[in-house]
């Protein structure tokens, strides 16, 4: 199977198949890698880049690995590379890469849309990894395969997300991958911090993280820059973990199995309390080793030509 | 000589076909079956004939981003637009703020000798927003009008101040709504869109804000102001009220306001990228009916051309602005004639009404008058292209939109400037 779009920008529009389809081989992937499986060889003669114009080590570890795991030639362009810095557009650099034969490119950048404004320009296949507040869909992608694989299903999951949702990208991907997957997501954040009219999503949205926790299948943090506070966004952090941190208090209106989640990294006593993070039903270091298996699967669905696929 | 016979004429007021002769760059006579030896004829029959438009807010970029547009690109484009007269804007470079640059752009504007063009005058120095522009001086040197367009004045002392000192010299102030701090680093609408597409919204409060500010302070000043590009209903809804007590307000609204909403910036095509920013779907409709209600005065382009590198960028570093003067009249016929605006009250508001704002010529079709004629098909439906654009600034969301109604002859002063080919 193949997804229908050349570039993947976001789950918003992604079908319930194509995103299924990913996670199904997210499944054969972690198989491989659980069984000691480290090379390849489905992507050797492929060429992927990652062009990332924002600092992330984590994100940007866990496509290398999964790349280099199948066998493609990787490369790397940061923020701080020469081109960049001297101005090049970044549709003089899409182009030149385009021009060296790369097959993918990884993209994160600051300003939503990018990835997109890219991907119509060039004839390479583009991944978003991040762009400003629009989404993170790899994230989310890794985040519904955590959550099927330790709840057996997404349909019908009552999925809460608390936080800083205005300027997340990971709340945005996760809510329309779970939606088109027929889940129940609930965002709670204050009022500075929620996107308006984003209800009309069909999502619920509420202030009251007891209410936004009650009866939970997953509660998912998310970071909150520490800058906010001074942007005028919030009176103080002491009073936002107040209102808004997830803490055992909370937790306990969840349901019994319910998953903490979080795409880290997470800034301890604000958006979690410490024994959240560290607790038995807290699956946040199981996500950054499902990254690189849905990564891989990712990759590999999308370096597939039509006449590949049986 | 030019005979022009069998059109359709609708002016402000009526609409009839008959044939129009012209000589000597005015209209000498208006009837039926009317010949004239050796006169060029054009064959109307099948178009409409309209008061030549007068577009009362553009952008011409000269002087000093001629890499943008210049007088010359701008004429061209205004006249395969449909446009007899336009009025350009004071944020060039230098700020047009002082009667010798007035003068430049009068002579510029003759050398090219496509349409009539007026200049209008800064409120501040510079666009500074705390001193004063010579308006006594600009005026006599020829500003119609007096804007810091591009910005709001945001000091309320100083748009006191501004008015007042308008007020003396009978000149009349058009005013870019805008509260810079709420806007902050906004982009598009605030919204569903917005908040789906991750781009910084721009709260309508922005621009809401200024004109009620500015409706109370004309209000209470018994000044005359004339409010630029509103975009929400809230801005109509407070005009609307304003005049009904007697305000002497006017204001105008673009084509793009009743032709495209927010929705049109997924996929972040930045040519959707325009300030004020399109709006919600309510506030199109909102934009029809103060059309239609009399609230708005003058359908206006601001044309607003830009550089392919400053457009075909990231969304959020893209400038803001529409390239407007080729699209707007099929936009008017398009949106406007399907939802019950009649041809006469498209005349008034691109002819009648911007010429009795500004105290300029133009605005009917009558004998003895100038003949600036707007002719066009009203059925004509094609494809807006890039080919269609000869404005230097190709930045248009309406690239590639099937529309209706095209000009065909544009007359100024009884010379055919603009014929299609
Ligand atoms: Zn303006």
């Amino acid at each position: 199977m193949q997804l229908i779009n050349k570039d993947l920008v976001g789950l918003e529009g992604v079908s319930a198949e194509e995103i299924a389809h990913i996670l199904d081989s997210a499944k054969s992937m972690k198989d491989y890698l659980q069984q000691g499986v480290k090379k390849m060889p489905q992507l050797q003669n492929k060429s992927i880049v990652t062009l990332f114009y924002e600092n992330s080590t984590r994100t940007k570890m866990s496509f290398d690995l999964a790349g280099k795991y199948l066998g493609a030639s990787m490369s790397a362009i940061a923020a701080s590379s020469s081109s960049i810095q001297k101005g090049e557009t970044l549709l003089d650099t899409g182009r030149t890469l385009e021009a060296r034969g790369i097959d993918i490119i990884i993209m994160r950048h600051p300003m939503s849309g990018a990835p997109e404004f890219l991907g119509r320009n060039i004839s390479a296949r583009v991944i978003n990894a991040g762009d400003g507040m629009h989404e993170h869909p790899t994230q989310a992608l890794l985040d519904m395969y955590t959550m099927q694989e330790k709840l057996g299903r997404l349909a019908g999951l009552k999925v809460a997300i608390i936080g800083d949702i205005l300027h997340s990208r990971v709340a945005r991907s996760n809510l329309h991958g779970l939606k088109t997957m027929g889940a129940d997501v609930t965002l709670c954040g204050p009022g500075t911090l929620m996107p308006v009219e984003i209800e009309k999503t069909g999502v619920k949205v509420t202030y009251d993280i007891r209410e936004a926790v009650k009866d939970a299948d997953v509660v998912m943090g998310l970071r909150l820059q520490l800058e906010r506070q001074k942007s005028g966004l919030l009176p103080s952090l002491r009073e936002y973990n107040e209102l808004f941190g997830v803490n055992s208090e909370v937790l306990k209106l969840a349901k019994p199995h319910a998953l903490i989640m979080h795409p880290g990294p997470v800034n301890r006593g604000v958006e979690m309390d410490t024994d959240i993070i560290d607790h038995d039903r807290s699956v946040i270091t199981e996500q950054v080793t499902n990254g690189v298996a849905v990564r891989m699967a990712l990759l590999y669905i999308m370096t597939r030509k039509k006449e590949d696929i049986v | 000589m030019i005979l022009i016979k069998s059109g359709k004429i609708a002016d402000a007021e009526k609409t009839y076909t008959a044939d129009i002769l012209i000589e000597n760059g005015k209209i000498k006579q208006i009837g039926e079956n009317l010949s004239a030896k050796g006169a060029e004829e054009i064959d109307a029959e099948g178009l409409t004939i309209i008061p030549g438009m007068i577009d009362m807010h553009c952008h011409l970029r000269e002087p000093g981003q001629e890499y943008k547009e210049d007088i010359l690109s701008g004429s061209k484009a205004a006249v395969k637009g449909g446009f007899t007269s336009i009025v350009c804007m004071p944020n060039t470079d230098p700020v047009i703020d002082n009667a010798g640059l007035i003068a430049y752009v009068q002579e510029r504007a003759k050398k090219v000798g496509l349409c009539k063009i007026y200049p209008t005058g800064a409120i501040t120095t510079g666009l500074g927003g705390t001193q004063l522009t010579e308006m006594g001086e600009l005026k006599a040197a020829g500003a119609v009008a007096f804007t810091d367009d591009g910005k709001p004045v945001s000091s309320g002392k100083m748009m006191r101040n501004a008015l007042n000192y308008a007020k003396c010299l009978d000149a009349l102030l058009i005013l870019h709504e805008e509260d810079l701090d709420l806007r902050a680093d906004g982009v598009m609408n605030e919204g569903y869109y917005s908040s789906m597409l991750g781009l910084r919204g721009i709260n309508r409060a922005a621009e809401e804000s200024m004109i009620a500010r500015d409706i109370a302070l004309a209000e209470s000043l018994k000044c005359r102001i004339h409010i630029a590009h509103v975009s929400t209903r809230g801005g109509f809804d407070m005009i609307k009220k304003a005049k009904a007590r007697g305000v002497s307000v006017t204001c105008e609204t673009m084509p793009h306001y009743f032709s495209a909403d927010d929705s049109w910036v997924v996929g972040y095509d930045s040519n959707t990228k325009v300030n004020p920013p399109l709006r919600t779907k309510d506030d199109v409709a909102a934009a029809i009916e103060a059309i239609k209600d009399g609230t708005v005065d003058a359908i206006a382009t601001d044309h607003a051309p830009h550089h392919v590198d400053e457009k075909d960028v990231e969304y959020d570093i893209a400038l803001f602005g529409i390239s407007g003067f080729e699209s707007a009249l099929s936009l008017m016929v398009t949106h406007l004639l399907p939802a019950g605006v009649s041809l006469n009250k498209i005349a008034e508001l691109t002819s009648k009404n911007p010429a009795k704002i500004l105290r300029i010529p133009g605005g009917s079709i009558a004998e003895g008058e100038p003949a600036d004629l707007t002719i066009f098909d009203e059925n004509e439906k094609y494809v807006f292209t890039k080919a269609d654009m000869v404005s230097r600034g190709k930045n248009s969301p309406f690239i590639g939109r099937e529309l209706v109604g095209k000009a065909k002859y544009t007359v100024v002063d009884g010379v055919i400037k603009y014929k299609e080919s």
